[in-house]
């Protein structure tokens, strides 16, 4: 069983970077950790692997600088080698074309199953599992909050408003998980001293046939035009209990269509 | 409250201060890359924040409980998220780190397990107290075992499946460890019958892991008196089976655990060996060797002490500061007239945040300093008889001025608090009663104070000391007229010439009568302590003149040292007088006249 696993290396949510205001996207020219939302995937694709006894988990990133230090954390959880593309000509790519550079590196492995965090949590647009799916021809299930693996096909429930969907796919196809729904462990010493010698196998744009004018800022579908603060957050409404409260809370959830 | 490992700063010291890069190209430790140990660092910074730091108020508030188990012996039960927690320790194998790859270790220098337990205490000191004492125990074995013995032991010691304890302590033999009874009757067959009580046994019981090895300090049949007459033995709670595995019950009881002021998560026991059919034992090195035995470990324990001054300042700062920028009160200078301020901008507050931030660096730099001078010993390179003596004139000063600090810091933690850090509810003050024990455990800080007078001023007639302040006195003349460091050199020029004084004044009249010399070594201690650190923060504050990292964090690094240097380092001025002030004065009173 081969999954390759998609991570992002994000700056640290816990040290706020900035907006460059040139570009208007995040600078990401620090080190970058390991997006939490993909060691759920990372998570999942491991228990996959043990629980069918064989084959390995690789991983795909694409990120500035050649970082590596959230591959590290992977690799140290126990993925087996990772793909990293890394070109300055890739800076300012947009989900599409990430797709594109991602799928690309992850076809020549010929993987059994492709698992990606549902969104990114320093980007949010939530949309480059799909699109991988799309690029690669293969069927896409999103909102995972397990993966079963039945012969060749694999059983997905699948996160909803309501519970879940009981979905059946067939391999090879592309999974989305979503974020908390398994217990990432965290690297053990061992899994630390092994990360080191572990292969990563650096590529760029070139090495998997894009031009430079057909990704980063020259070959993306659409421009960041403003970037805007977040509205300050109003004021909440303070209600005396005249022994009466209650039908305004019942009111006030009422029309926000909870109750 | 969450706690926010301090990977940073950690870093700066050991590149700048700790030199771990120099460390690395010595043997034993060329196998080590620093890539690892920094990834290492960060990861385990990350599983303390995550996965013990939560643990910390339970330990508080739960605490370890005893009761009286099926089998008929002392049962230890601790809060349940220290079992999971540990178990996940155990599955991290952090506890490995610094031991013999010939034991499932992972060779790293002595720092690396600075760092871990570092982050581990900050997160949880109660918690951490387990797997510190294993590390003893690890060690002493590694040293005086034979090799059946490491063999039995060590592996799964190292992995933290069994944890391990120290007993030494009896009702009558605190201080003074020669006074111990404990018996240790031959059986005939190479094991050895042990009973005797022994109180102050950390984590003496407990269920978190499948066995204990207590390392007991024992008398046998016909022994001198007094420390000559004392072995160690090994006594386990399981005896092995033939295949290793944790067999039949020994004969060791937890018969109760001390209600304590602070750390209510690690059960204080009072252990009672043999009081039925006889606990088994095994000698542990040589006969009659125990007490020196047990004093190999004594430097790494003394350091771990004084690294938990440093752990839960570090983390009572961060409570205090988050308190401080959030907290509303009166009107500081320069508000809008009207508007309520953060206490953070009274300058009052500042004083004590500055003051904690301050120490916190100065700590760091003394602590790593110390464990760099224990790892430079260890490959015998042509310093290692210096680094020898250096790690030896810093132990007392590591333990005794981190653990007396830290009470200071804490307090101010809770100061900052205002009201509310006397109400427990707020957490603060659990950081100042966990504290309170580390000035006295592993040697009191009188202790510590007499040793430094006693055993290491004394080294080569007073020059280590004198040969350390030379250097600090060429360091504050470098630093002198350098703008971002302020009076940073001239105040360490004075410090140095007044540590001198009177270090002078102890080596000329400690002699001739030791009570002048004792007289004064708490205040000595307090003072060649403040004068090392500053000089080590020299040497911090030097590298961010011209050190390649982020400007803002130079900058706090600079502030922070130049602080210590102008409002920490004068206070040296006063205690010159109380050390040399000699003995008389504290004898003026007879006992009677105390009362």
């Amino acid at each position: 069983m081969k999954v390759v696993v998609c991570v992002k290396q994000i700056p640290d949510p816990a040290d706020p970077g900035a907006l460059d205001p040139e570009t208007k996207t995040l600078k990401r020219d620090m080190k970058l950790i390991l997006d939490e939302s993909d060691s759920y995937g990372v998570e999942m694709a491991l228990q996959l692997v043990d629980a069918a006894g064989e084959g390995e988990v690789t991983l795909v990133s694409m990120a500035p600088n050649n970082e590596r230090s959230g591959l590290s954390t992977a690799l140290a959880m126990g993925a087996a080698s990772a793909t990293l593309v890394s070109d300055p000509a890739l800076q300012g790519s947009d989900s599409l074309t990430t797709a594109k550079v991602l799928a690309a590196a992850i076809k020549d492995q010929s993987p059994d199953l492709v698992i990606a965090g549902s969104e990114s949590s320093d980007g949010y647009t939530g949309t480059v599992p799909e699109q991988i799916a799309g690029v690669l021809d293969l069927p896409s299930v999103t909102a995972a909050k397990s993966i079963t693996v039945d012969g060749s096909s694999i059983k997905v429930q699948r996160q909803t408003d309501a519970g879940h969907d009981d979905v059946e796919c067939p391999m090879p196809c592309v999974v989305s998980v979503t974020a908390g729904v398994v217990e990432p462990r965290y690297p053990s010493f061992k899994g630390i001293m092994a990360a080191k010698s572990k292969p990563v196998d650096e590529k760029t744009a070139a090495d998997l046939g894009f031009d430079a004018d057909a990704v980063g800022w020259a070959g993306a579908g659409q421009e960041i035009v403003d970037v805007a603060e977040a509205p300050q957050r109003e004021a909440g409404e303070i209600v005396e209990d005249d022994g009466e409260a209650y039908t305004r809370i019942v009111g006030f959830l009422e029309e926000l269509k909870i109750i | 409250m969450t706690y926010v490992p301090p990977i940073r700063d950690i870093n700066f010291v050991l590149d700048h201060v700790a030199d771990v890069d120099d460390l690395l190209t010595r043997p034993p430790f060329t196998d080590v890359d620093r890539e690892t140990l920094d990834f290492m660092i960060e990861e385990v910074g990350r599983f303390m924040a995550e996965v013990i730091a939560p643990t910390n108020v339970d330990g508080d508030k739960i605490g370890a409980t005893w009761s009286v188990g099926d089998d008929g012996y002392g049962r230890v039960t601790v809060p349940e998220s220290f079992t999971s927690a540990y178990k996940q320790f155990v599955a991290s194998g952090f506890g490995a780190v610094p031991f013999d790859p010939e034991f499932g270790g992972g060779g790293f220098p002595w720092i690396a397990a600075i760092a871990i337990q570092e982050l581990m205490t900050s997160a949880n000191m109660a918690f951490a107290l387990c797997p510190l004492l294993t590390q003893g125990a690890i060690d002493a074995i590694h040293h005086h075992g034979t090799d059946d013995q490491k063999a039995l032991y060590l592996p799964k010691m190292l992995t933290g499946e069994w944890t391990g304890t120290m007993n030494l302590t009896e009702p009558h033999a605190g201080s003074d460890v020669g006074a111990l009874t404990s018996k240790a009757e031959p059986v005939g067959d190479g094991s050895f019958k042990i009973s005797g009580q022994k109180i102050f046994i950390t984590f003496g019981e407990h269920e978190m892991a499948e066995n204990i090895i207590h390392l007991v300090l024992a008398r046998t049949p016909g022994s001198p008196p007094g420390t000559k007459g004392i072995s160690m033995f090994l006594v386990p709670k399981y005896l092995a089976n033939e295949d290793g595995s944790p067999g039949q019950r020994n004969d060791v009881s937890c018969v109760s655990i001390e209600h304590k002021l602070g750390i209510h998560g690690s059960p204080t026991c009072v252990l009672a060996f043999g009081e039925n059919d006889g606990a088994i034992g095994w000698p542990l090195g040589d006969e009659g060797a125990g007490m020196r035995n047990m004093f190999t470990m004594m430097n790494n324990a003394r350091l771990s002490v004084g690294l938990q001054g440093l752990a839960l300042t570090e983390r009572a700062y961060q409570q205090a500061l988050g308190y401080a920028q959030e907290r509303v009160q009166g009107t500081a200078v320069g508000a809008e007239k009207g508007a309520k301020s953060p206490i953070i901008d009274h300058a009052n507050v500042r004083r004590m945040l500055m003051t904690q931030r301050s120490w916190i660096d100065a700590m760091r730099c003394l602590l790593y300093e110390n464990a760099a001078a224990l790892d430079r010993t260890v490959g015998g390179g042509d310093d290692a008889e210096a680094q020898q003596e250096w790690a030896d004139l810093l132990i007392p000063l590591s333990k005794g001025l981190c653990t007396d600090v830290v009470n200071e810091m804490t307090s101010l933690a809770i100061q900052i608090h205002g009201g509310m850090g006397f109400v427990e509810e707020t957490g603060v003050a659990q950081y100042y009663r966990d504290a309170r024990i580390a000035a006295i455990y592993e040697g009191t800080n009188g202790i510590q104070a007499a040793d430094l007078v006693g055993r290491k001023l004394p080294m080569r007639g007073g020059a280590v000391v004198l040969e350390k302040l030379d250097a600090a006195a060429a360091l504050a003349a470098e630093l002198t007229g350098v703008a971002p460091l302020g009076d940073f050199g001239p105040r360490l020029t004075e410090a140095t010439a007044a540590a001198r004084r009177a270090t002078e004044w102890l080596l000329e009249h400690g002699m001739t009568n030791p009570n002048n010399a004792l007289a004064g070594s708490t205040p000595y201690l307090r003072m060649l302590g403040v004068v090392i650190c500053g000089s080590l923060l020299g040497t911090l504050a030097k590298a961010t003149l011209d050190a390649d990292d982020d400007a803002d964090f130079l900058a706090a690094k600079q502030a922070s040292a130049r602080f210590f240097g102008e409002q920490i380092l004068p206070t040296v001025g006063a205690l010159e007088a109380q050390v040399t002030a000699g003995a008389d004065l504290l004898f003026a009173l007879s006992a009677e006249q105390l009362a």
